[in-house]
């Protein structure tokens, strides 16, 4: 088995392709300043950049003059590329997961990756308290969905606190019980709270019995093990560290019981999504050390969002609290560039401020940091190049590198445009061909 | 402590007071209408521009506000809003945009504007300094998602209101700018024909067949109400004994006698061409509200000067095979057809993001001197009211932004807002909360 790994090794790193060179970009790298020059990828990586670099002889050339570059955009809450997110029969749905149900044809995808997005954390719905298992994606538009997993990033779980959860199956503007179908708990924020603190009782007593079993058996002693339960297994992995929880939450009071939640089991709250009171109890988030990704200035939607603010962003980020901005939306999700130069006029964030909120940040809330988020030698090259600084609202993205290949080229894009027209011409005239002679009462005629 | 107030004082050293005239000098003036001008000056007395140029005089005693360094542009007009009349978009109790009945051209939105209301001031602290306000389930021809009225054909009148004002009386620019109506149109869920506009869930409840039938059957009593107006008209002009007045009909004397035009919401190509007929038809004047699509109706708009109001830019495609950017590409193909058009936001909640619809309209084609029209002058003309609003030009109301670059670009900070020449405030909401909270011990 050896020596055919080795050799296949051998075989790959022949047939290897040419190492890439951005050149001539404003390379904005987010966490190692920003500097005119170039950016040298091989197999995937980022293995130079800088003002002045080497260049190999075998290297393809892009030229970016005039043009920025900048990490790969990372939307630490989509759910674009999943057939369904909400289990919501019941509050507890942790045994559900994303991964199951993805969709590498949505088209969003390709919309995202026009957008600049390279990564983007695929999460459940949030009609219940404990939603589901998240999935982390590379933007491989093409590849398939196993292909399109960002392999190694830390397993997530979806929590929801608030409206959403005490709204299923208790519809908004009537009473408890008042609609067609059978009234859920929890109906209120006390009960989310218990709904939560249940299921993490559940998922200790489990954890116990499993290391009651191990201890049993590692001592010789013969023993039954414990029935697995696919809906505590992956609370258990959260109370082991191994599983990152991302919970959706509005309002203050919310946020602060599931911080003392998960302070009471010893977890930790990996981010709180929206969190649009989150600049309320800023001092709290960041004293618990969970990070923060929310809009730029959604507001009053709902009752919980009335609240909410545009300075929500900076005023974390100045308490000292990790923040990210996230699309929720297949349409936002296209621009967070956009909204991350939001923050500079709402809150005074600074350019390298407001781009960590759309990099680097959610890479280090998703633990994949050492992967993504910056421009840096080691990296994944994963890169958007804009024609105009990314925080100007007149900038458009140009192409996106993911691993070094390059998955949206709007040259290309426009360049297909006329070819694709043709395609789709042909299909449909082929659909109404087929429609016409299986129509009822159609005439059959030889073919002329 | 940074506080958006103190800078400003800083900035633009103010005399208290409800003074109305004053001087900006040292300023890069943008007046829309014509070139930018370098250290240029606005003159504004009593609330109106009464001189822009290069070292204006002011006479002794007005106020002074010293621009260097910054820039002077006309209030920004968003042309499609709810402001004043949802404040919650999921509370009913809070919205009151869609009435009940098919057909209600009596009600007027202008009546119902809370002044009150928290989005008018964030609204403004991004210089938009007009709206119109329009009586109309949520935006395109699904509607009806939370405001009621989904059913509403004709909705009523609609405002165009200065975001200013202790009442709506005070707020008033044009109680009766528009009349909106939804353009019956086919939507069903589903197969060829779905998609776009309604989600998924609630359009795949209705067959091709039934939205089809549902559509023959509203276009039909559209052309009846107007026959019955009509018949109104003209039993009204004769002077008949027993004539009785009906609310409804005395609505549409304006829109029949061509005074007042018919804003109409029609997202699809389809629906703008059926639309278009009809204003032929009925010869009445016609404003195309919210359309996603232009395809091959840029001509026929063109040719009989039908302006549109264009939703938000930043906007995915209609269909899952359309080009990525057919919305940030849409202002654009209108500007190459000839077709006049403005920016709406048909939102309250991101009223204040209207300039960036227009900016992302620019990275994708369309010229930059056309953005910045489409949310000043061309609302203004559109809706009538060029005499007095829309371009820093002398006999127009002082509605003026100073900022620090570019309105267009969302870091650029706001830094002074004047609405018929009185000083605004740009604290709201969100400022007071942000105050409050970056100061929680």
């Amino acid at each position: 088995m050896k020596p055919f790994l080795v050799t296949c090794a051998f075989a790959a790193s022949m047939l290897a392709a040419p190492p890439t060179l951005i050149q001539n970009a404003t390379v904005l790298t987010v966490t190692k300043g920003t500097f005119t020059g170039s950016i040298l990828i091989r197999d995937g990586k980022i293995v130079e950049a800088g003002e002045k670099i080497n260049v190999p002889a075998d290297a393809k050339i892009i030229d970016a003059t005039g043009q920025f570059a900048m990490p790969g955009i990372i939307d630490c809450h989509s759910h674009i590329a999943a057939d369904s997110i909400n289990e919501g029969s019941v509050s507890v749905s942790s045994m559900v997961g994303i991964e199951d149900v993805l969709n590498p044809e949505d088209i969003a995808i390709y919309r995202a990756l026009a957008g600049g997005i390279t990564t983007a954390n695929i999460l459940h719905g949030s009609a219940n308290s404990i939603g589901g298992k998240c999935t982390v994606l590379k933007m491989r538009w093409g590849k398939d969905a196993h292909d399109m997993i960002f392999e190694g990033a830390m397993p997530g779980i979806k929590f929801a606190l608030g409206e959403n959860p005490k709204r299923a199956g208790n519809p908004t503007g009537q009473r408890i019980g008042a609609a067609n179908v059978p009234p859920r708990y929890p109906a209120t924020r006390m009960g989310v709270e218990d709904v939560i603190r249940q299921a993490f009782t559940d998922a200790k007593a489990y954890q116990q019995s499993w290391k009651e079993y191990n201890d049993k058996v590692k001592a010789g002693e013969q023993a039954l093990p414990p029935r697995r339960d696919l809906k505590l297994e992956p609370l258990v992995e959260v109370l082991e560290g191994k599983r990152l929880v991302h919970s959706h939450c509005y309002r203050a009071d919310e946020i602060l019981m599931l911080l003392r939640v998960a302070d009471d089991f010893g977890f930790k709250i990996r981010t709180l999504q929206h969190v649009l009171e989150g600049y309320k109890v800023a001092k709290e988030i960041a004293a618990h050390g969970a990070g923060a990704s929310t809009f730029s200035d959604w507001w009053s939607y709902k009752v919980e969002a009335y609240d909410a603010i545009p300075f929500n962003a900076a005023i974390m980020t100045r308490k000292g609290v990790i923040v990210s901005l996230n699309s929720d939306s297949a349409e936002l999700m296209r621009h967070l560039n956009d909204e991350a130069a939001k923050t500079m006029k709402y809150g005074g964030l600074d350019e390298t401020e407001a781009l960590s909120l759309i990099t680097i940040n959610p890479a280090k809330q998703l633990m994949i940091d050492k992967r993504v988020g910056s421009i840096e030698p080691g990296k994944d090259a994963d890169i958007t190049i804009f024609d105009k600084h990314p925080l100007s609202n007149f900038a458009k993205v140009e192409k996106v590198f993911v691993d070094g290949q390059i998955y949206f080229d709007r040259n290309n894009d426009l360049a297909e445009r006329a070819a694709r027209e043709v395609e789709k011409k042909q299909l449909t005239d082929k659909e109404k061909e087929q429609q016409r002679r299986t129509a009822p009462g159609a005439q059959r005629r030889p073919a002329a | 402590m940074r506080s958006l107030a103190f800078a400003v004082l800083f900035t633009l050293p103010l005399v208290a007071g409800q003074d109305d005239s004053f001087l900006i000098r040292g300023a890069t003036v943008h007046p829309v209408a014509s070139a930018e001008i370098q250290n240029g000056s606005v003159l504004v007395r009593d609330g109106k521009i009464v001189g822009v140029g290069r070292n204006l005089a002011a006479p002794k005693g007005t106020r002074i506000v010293e621009g260097k360094g910054l820039h002077v542009y006309p209030g920004m007009i968003d042309s499609g809003t709810q402001l004043g009349l949802a404040e919650i978009s999921s509370v009913r109790e809070s919205v009151d945009t869609g009435e009940i009945g098919k057909f209600d051209p009596q009600l007027r939105a202008e009546v119902a504007i809370n002044p009150s209301s928290e989005h008018i001031p964030v609204a403004r602290a991004n210089g938009i300094t007009a709206a119109i306000t329009l009586p109309m389930a949520s935006g395109g021809d699904g509607g009806g998602r939370r405001g009621g009225g989904g059913g509403s054909i004709i909705t009523g009148q609609a405002a165009l209101v200065h975001l200013d004002g202790w009442t709506w009386e005070e707020m008033d620019v044009k109680k009766s700018a528009a009349m909106a109506m939804r353009f019956p149109s086919i939507i069903s869920g589903g197969g060829r024909f779905g998609g776009g506009d309604l989600p998924p869930d609630i359009a795949a409840r209705f067959s091709y067949t039934e939205t089809k039938k549902n559509y023959e059957t509203e276009l039909r009593e559209l052309k009846e109400f107007f026959e019955e107006a009509r018949r109104y008209q003209k039993a009204k002009g004769a002077n008949l004994k027993g004539f009785k007045t009906d609310l409804k009909f005395e609505a549409m004397l304006p829109v029949l006698e061509g005074k007042v035009p018919l804003v109409v919401m029609a997202s699809r190509e389809r629906a703008i061409r059926d639309a278009v007929q009809f204003a032929d038809q009925q010869k009445v004047k016609m404003i195309i509200a919210d359309p996603r699509e232009l395809g091959k109706m840029g001509p026929e708009l063109k040719a009989r000067n039908i302006s549109a109001i264009l939703g938000p830019t930043l906007a995915l495609p209609l269909h899952d095979d359309d080009p990525y950017d057919a919305a940030y590409t849409l202002p654009g193909q209108f500007y190459k057809a000839g077709v006049k058009f403005a920016f709406g936001s048909f939102n309250n909640e991101f009223s204040r993001n209207l300039p960036y619809q227009a900016a992302t309209a620019v990275a994708f084609g369309l010229p930059y001197d056309e953005a910045l029209k489409a949310v000043t002058l061309n609302p203004a003309q559109i809706w009538g009211v060029s005499d007095k609003m829309g371009s820093i030009e002398e006999g127009k109301a002082a509605d003026l932004l100073i900022t620090d670059g570019d309105p267009l670009e969302a870091k650029t900070q706001v830094k002074q807002l004047y609405i018929k020449g009185k000083t605004v405030d740009l604290t709201n909401k969100h400022t007071r909360l942000y105050e409050k909270y970056l100061n929680r011990p």
